[in-house]
């Protein structure tokens, strides 16, 4: 028996069911987008993305092709690129709805789920419109100090996380380096795919440099291998982000018309743009 | 030896850095990032100590090994000296949006969000807020919504908020008591005048100057020692305001 489930691309997309509440990684930590175009092209259907913190391309085309029902989110932006197209279009008529949220309350409530606890506290947030809106954040009194009012945020499990990292061993111990935003996922997450851009023969745990920064087998519900699978976004060590291509997406998202062109380009359907 | 804006714009932000342990700066600031490096630089050409530099952006120059919830980590618990916040409005009470414009939840224009702007300005002890844009339309009676506010109710725990604000056209101070900025200092061809009509906010005027552009020394190290390291991370604008090419 294999030491672990590998699978394809697209066996990962069905996987993961429409409505899930999906991890998703920030633009410099082992974005999943080979995974996001098998989304796509299997027209997955009311996610609600839970951004650590942030998304870019990953969040912006998903929005697009209609797949998102809810954004949870310190920011969604192609970042030096400008706004994120889809996005804007989406929020602003109304047809996605978001919670906004800021990059340490994402962390923590992640946090809370990695310990087993149903919420822990964080500094801040008091008084911001962030709160206001917020209903399941709730301020409680310190109670081993009086008058220090401080704002708790409930546990929030994810169903699914998928990211991309360089490679995995036979193993199926995957390696992350300093990425830890990943590992943070990975423990809120009550399942998590990985794509990899290889298989290594080797084990990462013979040696202290490479265990780490890796994250053990026993997390992963399957491991596919897909070369150049956060393209175009780039990959810590591997790849730089293809620049072109994102200045070229920006430029045919700013109309439904365009994305849905980019995704035709992209051997993805045409559909019908959010 | 002219200063361009930009220049001058990281002198004015690295006077205010120079006594500091440990400067953060966030995601898509090259100007904070090089009145960093610069006053890094110059706390240790005078033996007065090391300083941490930390831009997030950077590989190099982000030190954190446990994600970037190290970062919010570290300010919660006071180990960051200042940190750098902007703004798509900014209103005279130092109260800043990042999300949008119109009333929320249905915006007119949605912009990306809060970003770590909730607890950061809460409990960094010195933010210096920057938005090179100077118009009534950044700089508002009242921020449509607030990602974080300027001030606090007592009881609150808020060892944190707003020093200063600087923009394209002047340098505000905020005074804390009397929950307003105060103008310190106007750019060259700027005046009171000038500065009162693009701001949409009112604020205190008490004999400001005009704002000082860096010594030649200074310059020589900008352009020497700190654009170089710009370009490793912010090639574009290294690029664009040195002449620089990877």
């Amino acid at each position: 028996m294999s030491a672990f489930d590998h699978m394809s691309v697209e066996e990962i997309a069905e996987a993961i069911p429409n409505g899930a509440l999906l991890g998703v990684p920030a633009d410099y930590s082992g974005v999943p987008m080979a995974v996001t175009r098998a989304l796509i092209a299997r027209e997955a259907r009311d996610l609600r993305l839970y951004c650590l913190p942030l998304t870019t391309l990953q969040g912006d085309m998903l929005i697009g092709a209609g797949c998102v029902a809810d954004v949870e989110a310190a920011a969604v932006t192609m970042g030096e690129y400008g706004l994120a197209p889809c996005f804007s279009r989406a929020f602003e008529s109304g047809g996605i709805t978001m919670q906004d949220s800021t990059c340490p309350a994402l962390h923590t409530q992640l946090q809370a789920v990695e310990k087993g606890v149903p919420f822990m506290p964080l500094r801040g947030l008091i008084g911001s419109d962030i709160a206001a809106h917020r209903p399941d954040w709730q301020i409680v009194d310190n109670p081993f100090e009086a008058g220090d009012p401080v704002m708790v945020l409930p546990a929030r499990p994810l169903d699914v996380t998928v990211f991309h990292a360089p490679f995995a061993d036979t193993e199926g111990n995957v390696f992350i380096g300093r990425q830890r935003e990943l590992a943070t996922l990975t423990y809120g997450s009550a399942q998590t795919f990985v794509t990899v851009e290889k298989i290594v023969d080797t084990n990462l745990f013979e040696s202290e440099a490479t265990a780490a920064g890796a994250l053990p087998a026993f997390y992963f519900s399957g491991i596919a291998e897909a070369e150049r699978g956060a393209w175009p976004l780039g990959l810590t060590d591997v790849y730089d982000p293809d620049g072109q291509e994102l200045r070229r997406y920006v430029q045919a998202a700013r109309t439904p018309e365009g994305f849905a062109a980019y995704l035709a380009d992209h051997g993805l359907a045409e559909r019908s743009a959010a | 030896m002219t200063a361009t804006r930009e220049e001058l714009l990281i002198s004015v932000l690295a006077d205010r850095l120079a006594d500091d342990a440990h400067v953060a700066v966030g995601a898509a600031s090259p100007i904070p990032g090089a009145a960093a490096l610069l006053a890094k630089a110059e706390k240790a050409a005078r033996g007065a100590g090391r300083m941490q530099v930390t831009i997030i952006h950077s590989r190099r120059h982000n030190p954190f090994t446990a994600g970037s919830r190290e970062l919010f980590d570290c300010a919660a618990r006071g180990m960051i000296d200042t940190f750098f916040l902007g703004g798509v409005q900014i209103d005279g009470q130092a109260n800043i949006n990042l999300v949008g414009i119109g009333e929320y939840p249905t915006l007119k224009k949605r912009f990306p969000g809060s970003f770590g702007s909730a607890l950061m300005y809460y409990v960094v002890p010195k933010v210096i807020l920057f938005r090179e844009e100077h118009s009534p339309r950044t700089l508002v009676p009242k921020v449509d919504f607030i990602s974080a506010p300027g001030i606090s109710d007592p009881g609150i725990h808020r060892p944190g908020g707003p020093q200063a604000l600087v923009t394209g056209r002047c340098v505000f101070d905020f005074d804390r008591e009397a929950r307003r900025f105060r103008l310190n200092s106007v750019h060259e061809g700027e005046t009171v005048e000038s500065i009162r009509e693009a701001t949409g906010f009112d604020f205190d005027v008490d004999k400001p100057c005009q704002t000082p552009g860096p010594t030649p020394e200074r310059l020589a190290m900008i352009r020497e020692e700190v654009a170089p390291k710009i370009l490793t991370f912010y090639p574009e604008f290294a690029n664009r305001i040195w002449g620089l090419a990877a």
